[in-house]
């Protein structure tokens, strides 16, 4: 399939398929890992959907488990240590965690791909990136050595790598880091997948190279109509790329919303502390606002509403009673879609 | 390399230019990989060359012995026996060390006792190499059961004293070829690459290029074998490069006493034994022998130790 037909097949994406599953929804998923000190809950009961050309961002802290349900949905975690008690991973309507792993292993790579933090790393060594980039067709298409060297060149061209033909046969660590990570993206996007799942892909490189790294992303998301789960701690990223967002807190999504609206009014105290902790241009001098204290100890989550002790709002309420993921509404009972909040207050939050 | 940096400034955006590879000599840049790098160290390592070119002859003498001594070491003519010391000007003739007990020439028992050593170095260290890789690539990437069970028979295989372990096996045989020494060696020696082999490909395995495949759909084999393998196996390479002269040093012990090789092979070990019996009258009969066996040992130890001063810089 060329690019051609694929943009192409735009207007009716995924027709074919006979069903209006979203492209994946995650339902309920826990992923708990068993240590020596106990059973560190990393993911509790985390919901969420992308559908084909939509892009979700995930946001949360180290520890706020966005790795690990992405890793979960990759079915890249090790397991033992780690184990899914509970919940659906549905591509398509198919639950991949009840498939063969035969079955899974062929949905990586040319279905769901992912691409990773440090690009570097996330490169073997000793083969020279055109060998990496060719060996996706060669697995997964069976091309010839030499056709799969003609399609690495070709994607190389396609994610902005200079002189493509003439780097082809260099090693990872002969690039320079922006460039590399547009080598993971090139392999991530080798078999057009319908689903990226990009986990922190800009953490590594700094602020110029990120903003070229997220643009080539979003653009070539545009271009395949892929969806694109967006892993990162940085609510700058996400504000041009994303079309949501999910929150996480200690495993758990605590709000969802369109992005522009999360920004302008969010309805969880946790995600204000995140807006406030932005440094903005305007409050130069003012001292920087930081939501007190530290991420929740997974092997002892606090009771009810897992937030309560660095809340400035807690009431009696939230170290009781875990709040359930209430459908955020206006302040006359208009619908907001997409909008949920995990707070006993969001109406004062997102109203008050 | 002025032209493709051209072009990159014509395609890429503004704020760019960081990311332009440095214009660099482009044949020094392209091929920098560890082996090129290794490579280029070890070019350059006297160490290297002198046991490179100690070993090369090593095993021209074992493939062509022809070359170097037209007698035959088998030819024995006891009008010979002891008679003369080394006729230092007779170059690579029969008589140019001397002769043994039995009246055969020295030198092309020297000569020709380099296949029996080689052969059994090189085939010992081949055998451990795929066994012990074998072993610990399973036992490190699958770990677990696979785990436990291989490396307690690792662990028993270690505890057996080599030699004494050797000679135990090698009395049981008969009729003690090459390949019978071959065998009995390489079904000893092997836990040491296993324990080298699973320690690097635990360490390798948790690399992000592993899981980055494994989440690019790449199957088992081809993660233990492209992705793996290719990484771990430096290590190895060096270790088993530097047993290898140890083999040599174990088969020339165990022909020494009787129990590894035995006529009418023809090995250094062999020899040796049989020098000591005149060591007195004639002493050059057990010290050309010794000398050989030093030597090729020495070769590729030093072989071995510039491999790894390549392969790892952080160990000079």
């Amino acid at each position: 399939m060329t690019i051609i037909d694929n943009t192409s097949a735009v207007p009716a994406p995924r027709a074919d398929d006979g069903n209006s599953a979203p492209l994946l929804e995650v339902r309920d998923l826990h992923v708990e890992f068993h240590t020596r000190d106990g059973v560190a809950r990393a993911v509790n009961g985390v919901n969420y959907t992308v559908d084909a050309g939509e892009t979700l961002a995930v946001l949360g802290e180290s520890g706020s488990g966005k790795s690990v349900t992405a890793q979960a949905i990759m079915g890249i975690l090790d397991m033992p240590p780690g184990r899914i008690p509970q919940g659906e991973i549905l591509f398509r309507g198919q639950d991949m965690l009840k498939m063969s792993a035969e079955d899974r292993r062929k949905i990586r790579g040319s279905k769901i791909a992912m691409i990773f933090q440090d690009a570097l790393s996330s490169l073997n060594p000793v083969l020279t990136v055109g060998y990496q980039l060719g060996e996706m067709f060669r697995v997964h298409e069976g091309l010839s050595k030499k056709e799969a060297k003609a399609k690495a060149i070709e994607l190389m061209d396609q994610v902005k790598i200079p002189a493509a033909a003439a780097r082809v046969n260099d090693y990872p660590h002969q690039f320079s880091g922006g460039m590399r990570q547009r080598i993971m993206i090139a392999m991530a996007l080798a078999l057009e997948p319908d689903l990226i799942i990009a986990d922190e892909p800009t953490t590594a490189l700094d602020v110029t190279v990120q903003a070229q790294v997220m643009d080539l992303l979003a653009e070539l998301q545009r271009e395949y109509h892929m969806g694109l789960i967006l892993i990162t701690h940085d609510l700058g990223v996400v504000a041009d790329v994303a079309d949501k967002i999910a929150v996480m807190y200690a495993g758990r999504i605590v709000e969802t919303a369109p992005v522009h609206e999360l920004y302008k009014r969010p309805a969880h105290p946790y995600t204000r502390g995140l807006l406030d902790s932005i440094p903005r241009l305007d409050q130069k001098g003012q001292e920087l606002y930081a939501i007190q204290g530290l991420p929740p100890n997974l092997l002892k989550i606090p009771t009810g509403c897992a937030f309560n002790p660095r809340c400035p709002k807690a009431q009696d309420i939230c170290r009781t009673d875990t709040p359930p993921l209430y459908d955020v509404t206006e302040r006359d009972g208009g619908a907001l879609p997409g909008r949920r909040s995990a707070c006993h207050f969001w109406k004062e939050q997102i109203h008050g | 390399m002025p032209e493709a940096l051209d072009t990159s400034a014509k395609k890429l955006p503004a704020g760019e230019p960081a990311t332009v590879p440095v214009p660099v000599d482009a044949k020094a840049e392209k091929t920098r990989s560890l082996w090129s790098d290794a490579w280029h160290d070890l070019r350059r390592s006297p160490m290297f060359v002198i046991s490179a070119v100690l070993i090369v002859l090593l095993l021209v003498m074992a493939a062509f012995p022809g070359l170097f001594t037209g007698a035959s070491p088998r030819d024995a003519d006891l009008s010979n026996h002891y008679l003369g010391a080394p006729n230092w000007s007779h170059f690579f003739q029969a008589d140019w060390l001397g002769y043994d007990g039995q009246g055969r020439s020295i030198w092309a028992r020297m000569v020709h006792g380099a296949r029996a050593s080689i052969i059994v170095s090189v085939g010992v260290t081949a055998l451990v190499t795929i066994l012990g890789t074998l072993v610990g690539v399973l036992a490190g990437y699958f770990g677990g059961w696979l785990d436990a069970i291989l490396f307690r028979l690792t662990d028993v295989f270690s505890g057996i004293p080599f030699m004494l372990g050797a000679m135990v096996v090698l009395t049981t045989f008969a009729e003690r070829t090459v390949w019978v020494v071959v065998l009995a060696l390489a079904f000893l020696g092997w836990t040491t690459i296993a324990r080298v082999a699973r320690g690097s490909v635990i360490t390798i395995k948790q690399a992000d290029y592993v899981t980055a495949a494994k989440a690019l759909g790449a199957s088992t084999s081809r993660i233990l074998f492209r992705h793996i393998l290719p990484n771990a196996i430096a290590p190895v390479i060096v270790v088993a490069t530097i047993a290898l002269g140890g083999y040599i040093a174990a088969e020339a012990t165990l022909s020494y006493l009787g129990i590894g090789l035995a006529e009418p092979t023809v090995s250094w070990g062999i020899d040796v034994s049989a020098g000591k019996d005149q060591l007195r009258n004639a002493p050059h009969v057990l010290m050309m022998p010794s000398v050989m066996v030093s030597i090729t040992v020495l070769a590729f130890l030093m072989f071995g130790e510039a491999v790894r001063n390549a392969l790892d810089p952080k160990m000079r």
